[in-house]
């Protein structure tokens, strides 16, 4: 199981849940999972074709996924993936 | 050649001089810079106050808004006395009776991309405490084609973040973000509401960031992105490096003159939370009124459960609008529907949605309940 941090803005679609435990060999099937779980999600993290949103950026650790190999990054069993969101307040 | 200092800047400045990291030379060296801050809304507050104080020798202020009474349990620039003054002019005054020695510069213009390069090129670093993600676009990019460093902080509700985005050493805003989230996934605070003190939390870490900068000294947050948490009380990093795809600052970058923000990022460069679904969707707080003499019509409010608590609308209906593409099959679209929220932006979006659900007969309520209780029922608050 991998966990999975929901950032506030999208914890509307998660019942408020601010982690999520996901399964998922990599970061693409524990994002599917992820949608699989709160189905309300899916809309916002991926376009019509199922790709996922440029906008999403998904952290393993302290490192974006996007400096290791995307959505095909292995997980491994205690892993922690965060969403980390786009904000504008000021 | 930096300005030297006078006697009374060596004894208002005493603190700063006695660290060895700032000394006189250091402290020479923040008379001699210069910031722009752009906003001076809740994170503009503290930074403008604390570079005021600092001494930073001219200090540029952008922001075209008027302070009123919802900015003050957060903007502490501002004050009750300066209700319905220009925000520059009330921080201006602000800051100049913190610290007479600066400069002050004013822009009572909004941030664009018309006069953004003219208003920037002459400070040495900007902030960027806007509000809205057109302006955060248009900020990043300005510092990239000016090549200065760009320090970043923005807030939700409990959550903050900041960094310094500087090209010319590592990974600029669009690295991170080269695309805005879809318009209506992320609310603004005058729609998801923000903890008063966060922009205080962040706003202070920005100017900490901007001094240290101008100065030279420490590491800043250049390829670093804090992720703050006010609830949990949790300062998180994360590495952030050059997108080598990055349309502004990577080698194929093909972004070389500043665009039309508003059209990138799909909305409109100011955070004013006053809804319209287009004029063929609303209906005025007075129309309301009259339609609801005597003739049933669905009221549908779209808030947060806990905001009806401070006003709301007998026999309304009250979905979420988070929740309301799940909900639908509670609604009948034969009915003659008329949508509310606080003030017309979530009922728009609401709309929209129940348009592209195949609903005809539906209104947005223009302006929200907040209209309501300005015009039809002054009993209620206006929040």
């Amino acid at each position: 199981m991998t966990t999975l941090k929901i950032p506030t803005p999208l914890r509307q679609y998660t019942n408020g849940q601010a982690e999520v435990a996901v399964r998922g060999s990599n970061v693409a099937s524990a994002m599917r999972n992820l949608v699989e779980q709160y189905p309300a999600l899916e809309q916002h993290l991926y376009n019509g074709d199922g790709e996922m949103r440029a906008f999403v950026n998904l952290f393993l650790g302290e490192n974006n996924t996007r400096d290791l190999q995307g959505l095909e990054t292995p997980l491994s069993e205690g892993d922690t993936l965060r969403i980390i969101p786009s904000i504008a307040g000021g | 050649m930096l300005p030297g200092l006078t006697r009374e800047e060596i004894l208002r400045y005493s603190r700063h001089l006695l660290i060895p990291e700032v000394g006189l030379e250091g402290q020479k060296k923040l008379k001699g810079s210069s910031a722009l801050i752009i906003g001076t809304g809740g994170l503009g507050s503290p930074v403008a106050l604390y570079l005021a104080a600092a001494g930073i020798g001219r200090i540029g202020l952008v922001d075209y808004d008027v302070v009123d009474s919802t900015n003050l349990q957060r903007q502490i620039i501002h004050g009750t006395s300066t209700i319905d003054k220009l925000k520059v002019e009330s921080a201006r005054d602000r800051m100049l009776d913190v610290n007479p020695d600066i400069e002050v510069e004013i822009y009572n213009e909004p941030f664009t991309s018309e006069n953004a390069m003219r208003i920037a090129q002459d400070y040495d670093v900007l902030i960027d405490g806007t509000d809205n993600f057109p302006t955060r676009y248009l900020t990043n990019d300005v510092c990239v084609f000016l090549g200065k460093p760009n320090v970043y902080g923005s807030i939700f509700r409990f959550d903050g973040q900041a960094s310094v985005f500087y090209a010319k050493e590592g990974p600029c805003y669009r690295c991170l973000f080269p695309e805005p989230p879809p318009p209506g996934l992320v609310p603004s605070c005058a729609e998801g509401g923000v903890l008063g003190v966060l922009p205080g939390t962040i706003g202070t870490i920005q100017a900490t960031e901007a001094l240290k900068v101008l100065l030279g000294i420490g590491s800043p947050l250049t390829g670093k992105l804090l992720l703050y948490n006010a609830l949990d009380m949790s300062f998180d990093f994360v590495k952030l490096k050059k997108n080598p795809k990055c349309r502004v600052c990577g080698p194929d970058a093909d972004i070389k003159e500043l665009i039309d923000y508003e059209e990138f990022c799909g909305v409109p460069g100011f955070d004013h939370d006053e809804g319209s679904a287009g004029a063929d969707w609303d209906i005025t707080a007075l129309e309301l009124s009259e339609r609801l003499k005597g003739n049933h019509l669905k009221l549908l409010d779209v808030r947060e459960p806990h905001e009806l608590e401070i006003s709301a609308l007998p026999n309304a209906t009250n979905i979420p609008l988070g929740t309301l593409a799940a909900r639908l099959s509670e609604l009948d679209s034969a009915e003659d529907m008329v949508i509310l929220c606080k003030s017309g932006t979530r009922s728009a979006r609401a709309l929209e949605l129940l348009v592209t659900a195949g609903f005809k007969k539906v209104k947005n309520l223009k302006g929200g309940i907040n209209a309501w209780a300005q015009e039809v029922d002054e009993s209620l608050p206006i929040y």
